[in-house]
This record gives C-alpha cells, structure tokens and sequence, in this order.
C-alpha cells in the first residue's frame, strides 16, 4: 500500500489516516505537502482529478484542502488532506501537475485560501473586485440579497403588464 | 466636422490584436469568454474567463437535503441530465452503504447509456454546425427527440428528468417503453450511418478537424483529461471497465481508443461510443425480460419513501413519510468521493457528511472543467477557425463548468 | 378618364395599427442562450419543432441585427451586465421573452450568484414558464409576444426603452465614480433596489 511507503520515506509527513467505505485518506504536513506529491507522483498516482475545500467552521485550523488522486495502473484512488488555518497558505501543485492551475484558482476563489507559487492567482469564478469568499461557511447563502427573502408582490414589474393594456 | 475620438487598444507589440470571443457569441453557447491574443490569424495566447454560469449550486446543497439535492445535479449537465442523477446517487448510496435493487440496477444502466448517446449527438452534431455543417444536425436530431420521448415516458420529463433516488428509480418503466425502445434501437444506428457519410469521408470536416488539437497522452493525463476526449488520445480508460459500478462488468461492449487525440479522434471515438452505447442498450432490454417485474426501489423506509397507497392507509407508513420528509435520511459521519463515467469523462461528487440531514460540503468534479483548462495550450499557434472546432469537441457545457 | 374608386385603393387607420402589424409579423429573434433552456431553444429549431414554420427562423447573433431577444437560461449576476448591454445595443423597437424560470425569478437557484429574475435588469414583455419549457411553450411565448406588439403604442413601447437607458447613464456614472468593474456595479445597483423595494434599476 502507498501509505505505508510514504511513511517509511518521509516519516512524519502522514498526520493522520482513515478509510471509509474503501476510501484512502490522509492527512499530511502542510510542510510535507510537495515532498509526498512528489512521491506518490513516482509511484504511479499520475493524474491529480480534483482539488477542493471544506471549511471546518469554527474547528482550529479552519480548512482542510482536499486533493484526489488516481494511479491510472492500479486504478487506486488516494485522498490528500491539507489543514490550514485562515489566511494560511498552501504550497501550489502546479509545477506537477497542469490540472491544479484552474483547480486550484477556484479554492482559492471561492475559499479564499492562497496558494503558494501558484502562476496566475487571478480570481476564477467570481468577478475580481467581489466582496467575500461565497463557498465559506459564515458567508451567507443568498449573499445579503434582500430581495431573497423577500416576498415577491404586486409591485413586481408593474410596467412590463400595463403596456399590455 | 467633429473629429473622431477612437481609442484603439495597443498592447507593446503592435501587430498584436485582442480580439473577444463571448460572452455572448453563438460557438461560446453563451456562456465562455475567451480573450484572444492575435498576431495577424494565429493565436498566441487565448485566456478562458469562466464563471458566466456559476449558480452557487454546491453552496445551495449544503443547505438542501440529500434527496432535495438530486434537481439540482439535472442541471449541471443538461446534455445528459440522467447521467448526473445515477451518478450523485450513487455517491450517497456509497455513503450510505446500500445497494439498489437488481432491477433498478439494470435501468440505471439503461437510462445512463439513452444519456450518453444524447450527448454525443449534441456534441458532434453542434460541433459540426460551429465548423459550418448544419445537415447533421438535422438528421442527428431526429433521434435526440425519441430519445425525449423515452425520457420522458420514464419520468415524466424530456430533459431535466430527476429519474433517480436514493435506493433506487422514482418509478418503473411504462410498458410501451420497451417497444420505441426497440424502434430507436433501429433507428439510431442508422442516423449514426447518415452521418458517418455526412461526415466521416467528407474532406472538408476532415481539412477542419484532422491534425487539430492533438494531443500527447501523457500531457492529457496531467491536464487531468478524461472521458472521450482522454480515450482519442490514445488511452484506454474507461471508468465503465476499470472501476466497474451498477454491475458493468456484466455487460459485453468494447472501449474504443484514438491514436492522436485530435478533433477527427475524438468525434470517431464518440460515434463509435454511440454504437457500443446501443450494444448496451440492447443487453440491458434483454436483462430486463429477464430479471422480470420486481421492486425498483429499496425496501427500507428510513431511506426511500412508502409507496402512495400505503401512506394513505397505514399509520406506520404515515409516520414513516413523515420523518422522512421532515427529518432526512439518517446519515453516517463520514467523507466518499464517488466517480462515474459521464459522456464528457469522470464526473465525480465528493460528499462530506456530519450525520446531519444535508450534506456538510457537497462538491462536484466537472469532466470539462480539466479539460477546457487547457484551451490555451491547444490553440496556441492556431487559428481561430481551429479554436472554434477545438471548443466544440471539448464539448463544454457551462452548467457543469462552472456549477 | 376613368373615376378613380376611393374605396377600393385607400383604407384608412391608425399609425399604431400598421406599423404594429408590420413590427410583429418580421420578428428577428436573437438567442441570449446560457444554461439548459438553450438546449429545448435548439430542438424548438430542429426537426420536430421546426421554428421556420413561424417565419422567425432567421436567427441573428448579432444584437444590431435584432428586436426580440430571447433570454433562454439562468442569468447570473456575472452575466447580468452583459445581457444589460447586449439589449442596449439591440436595433429599437425592442422585446424581450424569458424563457424558463431561473430567467423570469431565479428559479431553483435562490444564492449569491444568480440574479434573481431578468426583470430586475432589464424589461421584460412575456415569461415563458417551465423549467424547461416544452418547444410548445416557447413557441406559444413568441405567439403571445406578437399578440402583445398588435395592441401596444409606439409612444409607451419608446417610453419604456427610454426608460432602459437612463438606467444604463445611471450605471455609467456610478461605474466612473466609484472605480468598479460593471459587475460590481450592477450587483450593488440590484442589491439597492430589493433593499428600497423598488426590485428593479431600469
Ligand atoms: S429554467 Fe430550468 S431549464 Fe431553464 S435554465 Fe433554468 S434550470 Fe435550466
């Protein structure tokens, strides 16, 4: 199994571990991050699939980056967890792998989680001068828009029926 | 005369042209907009801005129920909405731990592949119509409608059908599925034939597509490719075969490959897909006669619903509607990432649970949204005809990309 | 020489009556297609469907080259300046049908990122319901936005353009002042009119 190799090459790096339903997870070392990517990447796990986050709330530290990885031999599936406090940032992937470029733009867009060395950390989904970080647990669904929560009366676009006339 | 105050942008090269594609311009479909750097007609640089389309469904998730979420994941692939349905469903059955019922398994698998030969329709026929053929189109229409009519047989919707649940199917098939079904098992493979002559042959699809957009396979497999267009490039991964769910392993139909992972590829890689989806089809309907009538559904009314008429006339059943409605399934605590092979490649749902009714993160893997990252690196040097051609056989769909 | 019959080479009737019959019977549309919406728009366009039947099937994506826009998808905020431009710059006398729900009120999507129904943006004439609507209903849409154009007058259909457009000098003049990028402006503009009531900014 990989996760054994990766502790007895970099001991240390492997914070913690569990499976779920056949799910691999580990969670590594901010600092370990490049070191193990590097090492699973030589051991076969060659495609990075997806790169996200989930904001822990009020948990200390705040967020866990997740990365998912596929080794395209074995058709083994890793799960990659970082923990970051906020503002805190992560070592970008992008010298490995191409797929982190966009990826790893859009966590850091909508989570608002910088990625170290990242080449173009341009924001991705929102537009650049958009107050927040949506996809964080504190920021509102509706985004502060009164008109959510509003009942939608009569005064809805009166103009457009009285032409009709 | 008033003078003419007309700033032209200058850039430190002064043959260099900017020019915008989208976003609203008819090959973006509406949504895309890409910034192309030109020198004279060669592109040196495009930069995609996406996001047009972004709903906020994953934030939207979080504050739904598992079961409140399966409209939404309709929408993020309309080409195949089906396929998104099987697709998160099975990803909170894997939460769960439970397993559908046989028959259920076998229409998931049916409706799934219905999906993927819609899609690939769509694709190469609007790909086609961007390059300047509207013909195949027409005739590739044709059958996209009669699969509508199946779909709409089945759930009772043409195209955001919402056909799946949690343990299982909304309902069986009527019984006059089965016979158009087989009708479109006749009638397609000879659509699929029209165009082939239409276009296969054609020297002009061939000028516009031959050569464009190759790329290496192990450069698709760091830019995170998958699906066909991962396939055209020469590698044979088909989650289908190498990860096998809903029972795969049982069905007999084969993994078409390309050598150079260029458009040409990718569209015979897709029409080929279309006639092993039909293999499939056919397997499927047999089995189904097989496994003969039974529940489609599971059995356990903690996680899918009583059946109507035993809500009306039983107390148990009643209460048992009740708490689900009200309460939500009881979840496990826990984290699974489940992927399926969509039409455009690995369409995977990473979902986070707190033993809460909704989901604590629920977070999609768009196929497209790897591949059009590389959008740059296949234009550059190119023209803009062949980025118009490029973009098609991506087959972005800006629902899926940008969630 | 012969008497010329009055009756049988002159009619007489309203300005209104005319120019409207002629508005609604060459209608251009242009397809302002974002989301799954578009995708029912293409099969009204196909085979089965076949749009051409109506005379509207002269498709034209260009907005100087067109007077109904038709809002096929949900609009998201990012999106919303651009539909706000591209119905500026359509040739006037101008429509618009929004078809679907997430174009008329956001439909399924009440979040931060979507607008919550065209109308807020931009004036709308005839909503087209479903989620998608079926080809009928979009069909049935155009139908009754011809309907629509037969009764109108041309003073209230320029008023109500006029109208659009001071919102959009409002916007520019915002968009100078305070140094944002025309999303931005929008979004805080939308955010304003649902917090005094008013819902909509044109
Ligand atoms: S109304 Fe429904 S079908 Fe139309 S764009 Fe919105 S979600 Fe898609």
């Amino acid at each position: 199994m990989v996760i054994e190799r990766i502790d007895e090459q970099l001991p240390g790096a492997i914070l913690d571990r569990h499976a779920f339903r056949g799910d691999q997870t580990i969670v590594v070392d901010r600092a370990a991050l490049l070191g193990v990517v590097d090492f699973i990447y030589r051991e076969g796990f060659q495609q990075l699939m997806d790169v996200t986050a989930v904001d822990g709330g009020q948990r200390d530290p705040r967020f866990d980056v997740v990365y998912h990885f596929l080794n395209l031999t074995s058709q083994e599936r890793l799960r990659l967890k970082v923990r970051v406090a906020d503002q805190e940032s992560v070592p970008s992937l992008t010298g490995r792998f191409k797929s982190a470029d966009w990826a790893e733009r859009e966590v850091a867009d909508l989570f608002g989680i910088p990625f170290d060395g990242h080449p173009d950390p341009r924001r991705l989904i929102m537009w650049e001068d958009y107050p927040g970080h949506p996809l964080r647990k504190d920021y509102p669904l509706d985004g502060g828009d009164a008109f959510c929560s509003q009942d939608i009366g009569a005064s809805y676009a009166p103009d457009a029926r009285s032409l009709n006339g | 005369m008033a003078e003419l105050n007309v700033e032209t942008p200058r850039t430190s090269d002064a043959d260099r042209m900017i020019v915008n594609m989208g976003p609203s311009h008819p090959v973006t479909h509406g949504t895309l907009h890409i910034v192309l750097e030109l020198e004279g007609e060669v592109i040196v640089k495009a930069t995609p801005q996406i996001g047009y389309l972004h709903r906020g469904v994953e934030k939207l998730g979080e504050n739904l129920t598992y079961q409140q979420f399966i409209p939404l994941t309709d929408r993020l692939n309309y080409c195949s909405s089906l396929m998104n349905n099987v697709g998160y469903t099975l990803a909170v059955e894997k939460l769960l731990g439970i397993q559908d019922p046989p028959r259920s398994r076998v229409l998931r698998v049916l409706c799934s592949e219905l999906a993927r030969i819609g899609d690939h329709l769509v694709c190469i026929g609007i790909n086609a119509v961007d390059i300047g053929a509207f013909t195949a189109f027409l005739y590739l229409f044709k059958e996209r409608e009669t699969i509508y009519d199946l779909f709409e047989m089945m759930a009772g919707q043409r195209l955001h059908s919402s056909f799946t649940r949690i343990g299982g199917l909304f309902r069986d098939i009527p019984p006059e599925f089965v016979p158009l079904c087989e009708q479109f098992l006749e009638s397609c493979p000879r659509a699929v034939d029209e165009m082939e002559r239409l276009l296969t042959h054609n020297p002009i699809w061939a000028d516009r597509t031959k050569g464009v957009g190759a790329i290496a396979p192990e450069n698709a497999i760091n830019w995170g490719y998958t699906g066909p267009c991962l396939r055209a490039a020469g590698v044979a991964q088909d989650l289908r075969v190498a990860q096998p769910y809903l029972d795969y392993e049982t069905y007999d139909f084969d993994v078409p490959v390309g050598t150079t992972g260029d458009v040409y590829d990718r569209y015979l890689v897709r029409t080929e897909e279309m006639r092993q989806s039909l293999r499939i089809v056919r397997q499927c309907l047999d089995k189904l006669k097989e496994i003969g009538p039974g529940p489609v559904i599971v059995d356990d009314y903690k996680i899918a619903l009583p059946p109507k008429e035993k809500v009306y006339t039983r107390m148990e059943s009643l209460i048992h509607h009740f708490k689900l409605i009200m309460h939500g399934i009881d979840m496990p605590v826990g984290e699974v990432y489940s992927a399926t092979e969509a039409a455009n490649g690995e369409l995977g749902f990473y979902l986070v649970s707190d033993g809460t009714k909704a989901p604590y993160r629920i977070h999609v893997r768009p196929p497209c949204f790897p591949i059009f990252s590389s959008f740059d690196e296949q234009v550059k040097g190119r023209l803009i005809a062949d980025a118009v051609s490029i973009l098609g056989a991506m087959n972005i769909i800006a629902g899926e990309l940008d969630r | 020489m012969a008497a010329i019959n009055l009756d049988d080479s002159v009619m007489t009737t309203r300005l209104d009556a005319v120019v409207n019959w002629a508005r609604k019977n060459s209608l251009w549309p242009l397809p302002f297609g974002t989301a799954c919406c578009a995708i029912e728009f293409m099969s009204m366009m196909a085979s089965r469907y076949d749009f051409s039947r109506f005379g509207a099937e002269a498709l034209r994506f260009s907005p100087r080259q067109s007077d109904m826009l038709l809002v096929l998808g949900t609009i998201t905020n990012k999106q919303a300046p651009i539909l706000r431009q591209v119905y500026a710059q359509m040739a006037e006398p101008k429509w618009v049908v929004s078809v679907g729900v997430c174009a008329s009120s956001g439909g399924m999507y009440r979040t931060y990122a979507t607008l919550q129904g065209i109308d807020r943006v931009v004036p709308v004439d005839v909503y087209v319901p479903g989620c998608p609507p079926r080809p009928e209903s979009i069909i049935f849409g155009a139908m009754q936005l011809q309907k629509k154009i037969e009764k109108e007058t041309l003073m209230a259909r320029r008023e109500h353009i006029e109208q659009f457009y001071a919102s959009m000098d409002r916007q520019e003049k915002l968009q100078l002042e305070r140094g944002l990028t025309n999303y931005q402006v929008v979004r805080e503009m939308v955010l304003a009119a649902g917090e005094n009531g008013e819902q909509k900014i044109w």
